[in-house]
């Protein structure tokens, strides 16, 4: 048997890697589009979402009892004598809080994809939500009140800025991260995290632990409004500041020394978004645990509409983090009857193969993130 | 600013990286209207001092000034509408296209009158770059050339009276070495003043009005090309024999052409 090599196998892996951006003028409308629609699936996961449990609440009522808080009598109210009161005190403060962290969480990894320039640095992914929840955990395990309600978000901060800072020193070299350094980090980091909470549950006693177990999952089970009110003054300013950096992230594509002679301050500009992602990181790991992945799968997805340019991608990923981490919660909730399911096992069943993808992709196309 | 004030000046600038002196003592002017090459064997310290006259570092000792005022003075945002910069490598971490890279070119006159210029000036560096066919196509796609023009459509877009550029010709064919050279020439004669770091001897000998012959961290040789592509002096530098031939030009003034001597290195062997 002679064996020869196929010519035409070489000439498809060759063409693969190569995908051509639409024009401008066609990405804009369709990015416009696609926001458009963010907006309309937003507003309908919300109604249905808040309908949906042991009380059915149909989507009209749910409307109407919105409209009738701001005071416009318009639509139905709920028919259940306890519609209402359900609807304000359980459902939305619970669908405002997955609405702020999947956006949250999109726009860190958003950043930090940028800052790093790589398109796999996550939170999750790199430990720094770890990081973040080690940190919370010591706070109810030694029993730290010293910021009222803000101390656990506190603690999550310190911990997700430490991690970030380290993965930062530890994964970069010549103003770049190679993916396999990156990684690799982000298994270091989440194994001395990991250590962390384990210590911290041998230490605590039997609620401290369950609080503890409760991060690993993550979950949006104990959302309440006055959780809600700590996590959206952190989350609107740390997404604010993102907008405002989305011009000079676009810049730093090109590499530190180029950035710098277009007239952007690069060493200012990492170290503050640096604190933004680990600001955001710590609003979402706070009240909700550990919820990986949604910093990566969604700014990917929304790259691939908008393109790279960063507004369109942080504003895109904003909504789109939103309506994912809401229809993610609609599911755990649901899916089984009368059970919560863990909302942080479901981001990962589905982001963890869609990590994977992405490593093999970026193989396919020689390291290069280009 | 006075007339015949030097744009770019480098006073015994000196780097060090540890035990390794990389710039030893350098002295440089650069005057508006004057394209100057910077050439010189490999380590001779030629990127380091183009890093010194961009700002990226401050020397060890020395001093560099860009319109007579101290690069680390400056405002990023303000010296960058001043002088513009072409690195050596190009690579870009998203897949942004050509015309978006190009446009990042404007960056530094957001905010200001001239911004109003911007789509004209990117369909204007990118038709001088010969890049306008690229426009959609992402740049991590491109070949090494088509990066470098795409680049260096963006260094123009930048619209900057300092013209600081790393090795511009690396990975470019013959014609489009010889049509960047000639934007650069023109930008010169529109008042720009302009640094390159070359390779090619013979592109430095056709396209500057000044030759920096640098070697081991020193200025070694520094005036018109006939006066430094001399070539004992070359060889030398280059620790090899080289000769230089004139080709007659039909204007009378001659082509100097450098050329390795293999003949005389095969009587040395």
């Amino acid at each position: 048997m002679t064996a020869t090599a196929s010519p035409v196998s070489k000439v498809s892996t060759a063409n693969r890697g190569r995908r051509t951006p639409a024009p401008p003028a066609v990405r804009r409308t369709r990015a416009t589009l696609f926001l458009t629609g963010l907006v309309v699936a937003l507003v309908a996961v919300v109604l249905v979402s808040a309908g949906s449990g042991q009380l059915r609440i149909a989507p009209d009522e749910v409307a109407g009892s919105i409209l009738h808080r701001l005071h416009l009598d318009l639509g139905p109210m709920p028919s259940h004598p306890r519609g209402d009161a359900t609807l304000w005190t359980v459902r939305f403060p619970r669908i405002a809080m997955a609405l702020l962290v999947g956006a949250t969480l999109a726009v860190a990894g958003a950043l930090m994809q940028g800052v790093f320039g790589n398109p796999l640095a996550e939170p999750g992914v790199v430990g720094v939500s770890s990081g973040a929840a080690a940190a919370a955990a010591a706070a109810i395990v030694f029993g730290l009140g010293f910021a009222g309600a803000w101390t656990i978000a506190a603690c999550a901060f310190v911990g997700g800025l430490a991690t970030t800072l380290l993965v930062y020193l530890l994964s970069r070299s010549d103003g770049r991260t190679e993916v396999v350094t990156l990684v690799l980090t982000g298994i270091a980091v989440n194994a001395v995290a990991g250590a962390v909470l384990a210590l911290l549950m041998f230490l605590g006693d039997t609620q401290a632990r369950e609080q503890i177990v409760f991060w690993q999952l993550g979950s949006l089970g104990g959302s309440r409004w006055q959780y809600v009110w700590v996590v959206a003054p952190i989350a609107a300013a740390g997404i604010l500041v993102a907008f405002l950096a989305a011009g000079s992230l676009d810049l730093l594509a090109l590499g530190e020394r180029s950035a710098r002679h277009l007239g952007v301050h690069v060493e200012r500009l990492r170290i503050v978004l640096i604190v933004v992602v680990a600001l955001l990181t710590a609003a979402a790991v706070s009240f909700c645990g550990i919820v990986a992945f949604v910093g990566l799968v969604v700014p990917h997805l929304v790259r691939m509409v908008t393109g790279p340019s960063h507004l369109m991608l942080l504003v895109g990923s904003c909504l789109a983090g939103g309506l994912v981490l809401a229809v993610a919660d609609l599911v755990a909730r649901t899916l089984v009857a009368y059970a919560d399911l863990p909302l942080g096992m479901l981001t990962s069943l589905v982001g963890g193969p869609f990590f994977f993808w992405l490593l093999r992709r970026a193989r396919r196309t020689a390291g290069g993130w280009a | 600013m006075t007339a015949g004030m030097s744009v770019l000046t480098a006073s015994n600038v000196v780097v060090r990286y540890g035990a390794a002196e990389v710039l030893a003592g350098v002295d440089l002017r650069v005057d508006r209207g004057e394209l100057v090459a910077l050439v010189g064997p490999n380590g001779a310290g030629k990127s380091t001092l183009l890093a010194m006259l961009s700002g990226d570092q401050e020397p060890t000792s020395g001093t560099v000034e860009i319109l007579g005022r101290p690069v680390a003075e400056w405002r990023l945002r303000a010296l960058a509408r001043e002088r513009a910069m072409l690195t050596q490598e190009q690579r870009i971490a998203f897949p942004f296209s050509a015309r978006e890279v190009v446009t990042m070119g404007r960056a530094p006159w957001r905010g200001r009158p001239e911004e109003d210029l911007d789509e004209l000036e990117v369909a204007a560096a990118m038709h001088t770059a010969e890049v306008t066919h690229l426009a959609d196509r992402a740049f991590g796609s491109m070949s090494g050339g088509e990066k470098g023009r795409t680049s260096y459509a963006r260094v123009l877009a930048q619209q900057t009276g300092v013209l600081l550029l790393d090795e511009p010709t690396a990975s470019l064919d013959l014609r489009h070495q010889e049509t960047l050279l000639d934007s650069v020439r023109s930008r010169v004669r529109e008042g720009a003043a302009a640094v390159a770091v070359l390779h090619d001897l013979n592109l430095a000998a056709a396209w500057s009005d000044r030759i920096v012959l640098l070697h081991q961290g020193r200025v070694v040789s520094d005036g018109p090309p006939s006066a430094v592509l001399r070539p004992e002096l070359l060889s030398e530098v280059y620790d090899h024999p080289i000769s230089v031939i004139t080709r007659p030009g039909a204007d009378g003034q001659g082509d100097l052409l450098v050329l390795p001597d293999r003949h005389a290195q095969r009587s040395l062997l």
